[in-house]
């Protein structure tokens, strides 16, 4: 138990704070959040400064163009990258923690040099073709069709909730290669392919938010002919391909998101303590204290599944010392933080008591966003699920 | 930074459990249950292991350990509902003669209740007018006393890693429950509402054990640094690494871990958690005896709001 950087890691701390204090004030202004082109010129822009500087892929294995960083290092960047307040990740979010390790893992030599320099760059912006309109939290009964052709595959289907669709280069698509059979269960018979954004049949319908922007989008595609070179795994083990991401995923998912709310945090004390309202609702101030404790503690469990990656774990006992598998440890992480960020908003529209209700608030705003957090990338339903099972080892209800 | 349990504190962990199961299992427990008076026998048996004298220095014969260490054991120690004044006997180590070994029994007074107190040997902080009161728990004899509240970190982070274990064991129990009972012919396990109520009590396990574990880590390196930064009060992050508020936040959640885990664990259990014979309930009750020794959730939210 040590909570302690080694030297090596405070040289790259501070070489990395020294870079983020020198850049960070050139930047260009952020663009307006409900505009979708100016968002991705501003996030690859950003993503072409970490290139240039070697934090590009940072955690990525050296030879997918990576840094080969250790999760610890990983850690640090995330860290710091928020404390300085530089840009997310943004509209490169699906290149580089999604579809870039994939293809990393999975691709072939040829693949991964069309595909990973550009993300890396920030050149290609990516998103993801999963979930569809009757295949949400069972994404494995999804529906859309791919028919080989000579050397491509025909697709046509629909899919949903496609974040930043509308401003991709390349689309990860999960398609049915082999329909569903007494002999094919639904999580054999997919294939992951590779789509261009501007081929023939493709059309993208943006969908609203409740918080009003079109963050995420419909998809239709229409006989779609994607070569089968930018297959990436064989064909129908596309849902192994897919589940290879999340090993590629060391417990640093939400590094930024946890600082970014500690800071929130550290904001609504202070206005509480302006506006008078934490000397008069006691409620009020241990509700925050309670928040500074669970975020605190969500601080150390991010550091203790990113310790666990590093080191194969210490076994599964469930009772403790750790979980050992850096994706299921990250199940407990997602559900406390997926609540504990809405309870944080909750308490922002307290301590803003009557200007709760003004949208040009931005925690109002990041209120009206958190109410995804229990549902995006698996439901907590489904990670209670997830948890009980794996890890608790209670048997599947069918 | 390397969180995870080293070897040593593994095998540490492993032997105390050992230890404990032989020494104090589930026949020794419900004895004790119906007929609560110290085993001066297995406290002397505790010394002799080093529970007291874990964080003395080896040249004082003590078995030159930290924090971290100290947690890890009285998380078993919580896991295994051992009865006695544990924590004041380890802190009393180096300053009351013979209770770094487990000859003198020692109780201590946070200035509201005082646990074991008639079969102590000593007792450290304000006991004036102490009176028995009828306890909750039946291994847990309570006087109830008025004076100064004081607050003791250590003694804080102590009980929250006693009340870890007993979080951690309660999720065992459960689980372990929901395997083996079958209705609508399969095992209740297999049903969400209660898988559900399961896959909680893991979360707030280990959201606990982070907490409890970090403060440990930040209260042994308190004064030698703790490796956390201290260059960022621009950034206005608020802090963490300060040993108080760390040991008061890992109060609050192991405390709400410990209590919550014994709730659901009951609820798991359906008729036979709400009867004597099962175990559950000395959990629930050990819980709520130390959710109000040495920083109550009000007192530890105030701590943790004052340093945002």
């Amino acid at each position: 138990m040590d909570l302690t950087y080694t030297e090596d890691e405070e040289v790259f701390r501070g070489q990395l704070k020294a870079w983020l204090a020198k850049v960070l004030p050139a930047l260009p202004p952020a663009p307006d959040p409900l505009d979708w082109p100016g968002r991705r010129a501003y996030d690859t822009a950003w993503q072409r400064m970490l290139y240039e500087a070697g934090y590009a892929g940072l955690h990525w294995p050296a030879d997918a163009g990576g840094g080969g960083a250790t999760p610890t290092q990983h850690l640090i960047f995330l860290e710091e990258t928020e404390r300085a307040g530089a840009p997310y990740v943004g509209a490169n979010f699906v290149g580089l923690l999604h579809a870039g390790p994939t293809i990393a893992a999975e691709g072939t030599a040829e693949q991964r040099a069309r595909w990973l320099p550009p993300v890396l760059r920030g050149d290609e912006v990516w998103c993801q073709g999963f979930s569809e309109p009757g295949a949400g939290s069972d994404l494995a009964s999804l529906r859309t069709r791919a028919v080989r052709d000579g050397d491509h595959y025909v697709v046509s289907g629909s899919k949903i909730w496609t974040s930043h669709a509308e401003v991709a280069d390349w689309c990860e698509l999960l398609v049915r290669t082999e329909p569903v059979s007494d002999a094919v269960p639904k999580h054999r018979g997919i294939t992951w392919l590779a789509m261009r954004m501007d081929a023939p049949g493709v059309t993208v319908r943006p969908l609203r938010t409740l918080a009003g922007s079109t963050e995420f989008a419909e998809m239709f595609l229409d006989d779609v002919r994607i070569p089968v070179t930018d297959r990436v795994g064989a064909e129908n083990d596309g849902w192994r391909v897919t589940m290879v991401t999340l090993s590629f995923e060391r417990g640093t998912a939400f590094v930024g998101e946890v600082v970014a709310c500690r800071r929130t945090l550290g904001e609504l004390a202070r206005t509480a303590r302006d506006n008078g309202r934490w000397d008069a609702d006691p409620a009020l101030r241990r509700r925050l204290g309670r928040l500074g404790a669970e975020f605190a503690a969500l601080w150390r469990l991010t550091q203790w599944n990113v310790s666990e990656s590093q080191g194969g774990g210490s076994g599964a006992d469930g009772s403790g010392g750790g979980f050992g598998v850096p994706g299921i440890g990250g199940s407990v992480f997602k559900l406390r933080y997926s609540q504990a960020r809405q309870e944080l908003y909750e308490a922002a529209g307290e301590v803003l008591g009557p200007d709760a209700l003004d949208l040009a608030h931005p925690w109002n705003q990041d209120r009206l966003s958190s109410l995804s957090y229990t549902i995006a990338a698996g439901t907590s339903q489904i990670q209670q699920n997830i948890v009980a099972e794996r890890i608790l080892g209670l048997p599947k209800e069918r | 930074m390397e969180f995870r349990l080293t070897d040593d504190q593994l095998a540490l962990r492993t032997g105390f459990r050992a230890l404990l199961a032989g020494r104090f299992g589930r026949e020794e427990l419900r004895a004790a249950v119906e007929r609560p008076v110290l085993d001066r026998a297995l406290w002397r048996e505790l010394g002799d292991a080093g529970l007291f004298s874990l964080r003395l220095p080896e040249a004082g014969g003590g078995v030159g350990l930290g924090m971290p260490e100290a947690v890890l054991v009285f998380e078993e120690a919580g896991r295994a509902l051992l009865p006695g004044p544990l924590v004041a006997t380890h802190l009393a180590a180096g300053t009351v003669p013979g209770a770094d070994t487990g000859r003198t029994v020692v109780a201590a007074s946070d200035g509201a209740l005082v646990e074991w107190l008639a079969e102590a040997d000593a007792v450290v902080g304000p006991a004036a007018g102490a009176r028995p009161v009828r306890s909750v728990d039946p291994l847990t004899p309570l006087h109830r006393v008025s004076g100064e509240r004081t607050g003791r970190p250590a003694a804080a982070l102590l009980t929250a890693a006693l009340q870890l274990g007993s979080a951690a064991r309660t999720t065992e129990l459960a689980v372990g429950y929901a395997k083996e009972r079958e209705q609508f012919g399969r095992p209740i396990g297999a049903f969400q509402a209660v898988k559900h109520l399961c896959a909680g009590m893991l979360v707030r396990t280990e959201v606990a054990r982070a907490a409890v574990y970090a403060a440990a880590v930040t209260s042994e390196a308190h004064g030698a640094g703790t490796g956390e930064r201290e260059d960022v009060p621009d950034t206005r992050v608020p802090e963490i690494g300060v040993p108080e508020t760390d040991v008061a936040g890992a109060k609050l959640l192991a405390d709400d871990a410990a209590v919550r885990n014994a709730r659901d664990c009951l609820q798991v259990h359906g008729g036979m958690g709400f009867t004597w014979e099962s175990d559950v309930h000395l959990h629930l009750k050990r819980a709520w005896v130390r959710a109000g020794q040495w920083i109550t959730e009000a007192e530890a939210a105030e701590l943790v709001a004052a340093a945002l």
